[in-house]
């Protein structure tokens, strides 16, 4: 029996999904992914969080409850930093301990720090640490990691093609076709957030499928290459430390400077720190423009899709009165 | 060039020094008040935490006495403090009020970069700059001396609000000073004051430590007199934050040997195994270690919204079950009213003295 190895439907599995999947798999665990998010889900993460944290991390907590006895091990990685000098967020760096402080009856869980935030460190420690848990030879891990990144950059290039991220996920994991990308000449709606609120359908109100029922083309921050909105991101006058800030904030400079989007909306999480200042950013910067409008939409558990779609229809019927249909 | 910057607790004392001494002219921002948190919640992010928009309001009111530059510190994250300056200077372009912004980012190696980076400010000697540094840091560690002491005597004086008269009226007479003599002297005589304040007859006294986010731990308007009110209920206080620890541990890259941070951090774990930004796990260690020491209750106070507080709120019960010590956490915003404040800050010490009556522990204590 292969050992079943549970990974959180919840924050960077919208980023990091085929990574943890071909890794665990290659070392012959078996992957349990929670189900999509739901009412039960969410109630579940509310009721240990803390008030305070955002709702993305209660939904995390929910999908840790929903998997805790369905598994042998439970991926929780500490991460701390993605590259060099720049980090997530405070919640993320804390968050295998926290889960640890409430939530109970844990499995046995691997909460390996990944912090490449100094210029010596390597990937393979943490990666090695994290196939210890299956695998005992070095040499099987590296090789297992190095198989794994190759996936994970397919999966991004071809999100550099266009698709979005929820939707190559699905093809991966169902095995769908990817829907064509579309290039009609239409309204074309920059959407700007993190991918676990994002693509989490019911944490977004499945924002994306509404727009476009409302004939509007959806593009995301996550289909620009790292190199492009890293290349806007330096043009800012004082580096910004967290890599989800240079993504979106480096984006949103992009759609200014190319001038190819009808609208922005900017997605947040109620609470989230580093967006209290991208999201004011971004705005601040396109209002110096006075080119695209701009719409901050912010989500917690309390928010409801009349409200949320009430806005939205708000929004594209304000942009195809500028002449755009 | 006139040169202002940010309202913390007693920070405009050794800042002013420092600054006066390297040759400018310095503008106090006006002791913060509604006015200033209304400007800056007028004009910060609606979901920015509560430092900044009074940051935004001292430098307005400091703009209109006639400030034309702002000496702001700097940051690398990840707490959102680090890019305070960056979003302030663009808040304040945008409102048109065209202020120069220096930034003092933390010294990569060694504090005396920090000297050099002062000395260029004003084109003085790095010899002149160095000696306005030593001058400003022994006002900064003498107003937490003195500061400690009022934490204490709070709880035993014969006249309530005396202590806190004598704090203020020492604080300006360490403003007026100019040499190091004068300062300890100061320091001297306001200590003997205050003890001359402390009440004959016996009190019961209870020990409340105030950790959290060093803003709110550090600034009265912003905790709205946390300290004081703990005092008058009987309650001596201590700090897990104090300016001079701060400014030693991130600007001076602890080179002095004071009291510092990092027994806290090393107690963080098992808790919190990790650093969390701005002073999360200082939060959780400093409860363990204020637990060990005996203390009767903590409580945490940041603002709304601050990310490393709530990674260690989530962990405090978890401390307090297996430490034994009673934990409040207080959150505070532009919405924030003193009266709430105090009913929670009574029920709390109400809930520490009936223990204590329950276990027999209760002993009244004569002098400090």
């Amino acid at each position: 029996m292969p050992l079943k190895v549970g990974i959180p439907r919840a924050l960077f599995f919208y980023y990091y999904y085929p990574l943890w999947k071909r890794f665990f798999e290659n070392l012959g665990a078996q992957i349990v992914v929670s189900p999509p998010t739901n009412k039960s889900i969410i109630d579940a993460g509310i009721k240990c969080a803390v008030d305070e944290a955002c709702l993305p991390v209660k939904v995390y907590y929910g999908h840790v409850t929903a998997l805790k006895n369905k598994v042998d091990l439970m991926f929780l990685p500490r991460l701390v930093s993605l590259e060099r000098k720049t980090y997530i967020c405070p919640k993320f760096m804390g968050l295998p301990d926290m889960i640890r402080s409430n939530v109970k009856d844990l499995p046995t869980v691997i909460d390996t720090t990944f912090d490449l935030s100094k210029n010596s460190s390597s990937i393979y420690r943490p990666a090695r640490e994290v196939g210890h848990f299956l695998e005992s030879r070095d040499r099987i891990i590296d090789q297992a990691w190095d198989d794994a990144e190759e996936f994970q950059k397919e999966f991004e290039d071809r999100l550099y093609k266009g698709h979005l991220p929820c939707d190559v996920l699905d093809s991966l994991e169902k095995g769908k076709e990817l829907p064509v990308t579309c290039n009609m000449k239409r309204m074309c709606v920059a959407v700007v957030g993190h991918a676990y609120n994002l693509y989490d359908t019911h944490i977004s109100m499945d924002l994306i499928r509404h727009l476009k029922n409302m004939g509007v083309k959806v593009i995301t921050p996550d289909i620009i290459p790292t190199a492009v909105s890293d290349a806007y991101a330096n043009r800012l006058p004082k580096r910004m430390f967290w890599t989800m800030g240079k993504r979106l904030l480096g984006s949103v400079l992009h759609y200014i400077d190319e001038g190819k989007v009808d609208g922005i909306l900017y997605v947040e999480a109620f609470g989230c720190g580093p967006d209290s200042m991208i999201e004011d950013l971004s705005a601040r910067y396109v209002r110096r423009d006075r080119k695209i409008p701009f719409q901050v939409l912010t989500l917690d558990e309390h928010s409801g899709t009349a409200g949320v779609m009430t806005r939205l229809e708000a929004f594209v019927d304000m942009i195809s009165w500028r002449g755009v249909s | 060039m006139k040169v202002t910057f940010p309202h913390m607790g007693t920070m405009w004392v050794p800042v002013k020094t420092l600054l006066e001494e390297l040759g400018m002219d310095v503008v106090i921002p006006p002791p913060s008040t509604k006015r200033t948190l209304s400007l800056g919640t007028r004009f910060a992010p609606e979901f920015i935490c509560m430092p900044l928009k009074i940051n935004l309001g001292n430098f307005i009111e400091a703009a209109e006495k006639g400030a034309d530059t702002i000496v702001m510190a700097g940051g690398v994250g990840p707490c959102r403090f680090g890019y305070y300056s960056r979003l302030e200077k663009e808040i304040l372009d945008d409102l048109g009020y065209s202020m120069e912004m220096i930034i003092i980012e933390p010294p990569e190696k060694h504090f005396i970069e920090l000297v050099h980076k002062l000395g260029k400010l004003k084109k003085c000697s790095p010899l002149k700059a160095l000696s306005a540094v030593r001058l400003g840091w022994l006002k900064c560690c003498v107003a937490d001396n003195i500061e400690k002491k009022v934490e204490k005597v709070r709880a035993r004086e014969k006249n309530p609000g005396s202590a806190d008269t004598v704090f203020n009226r020492a604080l300006e007479k360490l403003d007026y000073v100019r040499t190091r003599k004068d300062v300890l002297d100061v320091q001297k005589e306001v200590l003997e004051e205050l003890d001359s304040l402390v009440s004959e007859t016996s009190r019961q006294i209870i020990r409340i430590a105030v950790v959290g986010e060093i803003y709110t731990v550090l600034e009265p308007f912003v905790n709205h007199n946390l300290e004081r009110h703990l005092g008058r209920m009987g309650a001596e206080t201590h700090r897990s934050l104090y300016l001079s620890s701060w400014v030693n541990d991130h600007i001076l890259n602890g080179f002095f040997d004071i009291e510092g941070t990092e027994e806290a951090c090393k107690l963080a774990s098992p808790y919190l195994n990790h650093m969390v930004g701005g002073h999360g796990r200082e939060t959780v260690g400093s409860t363990v270690l204020y637990a060990r020491q005996g203390f009767d209750g903590v409580i945490q106070i940041a603002p709304l919204t601050c990310g490393p507080e709530i990674v260690a709120e989530a962990i405090l019960p978890e401390v307090s079950q297996r430490e034994r010590i009673p934990i409040m956490t207080i959150y505070v915003d532009e919405q924030s009213g003193e009266a709430g404040l105090l009913t929670r800050l009574e029920a709390f010490v109400d809930m520490i003295y009936r223990s204590k009556q329950n276990s027999k522990k209760l002993t009244a204590v004569k002098g400090l």
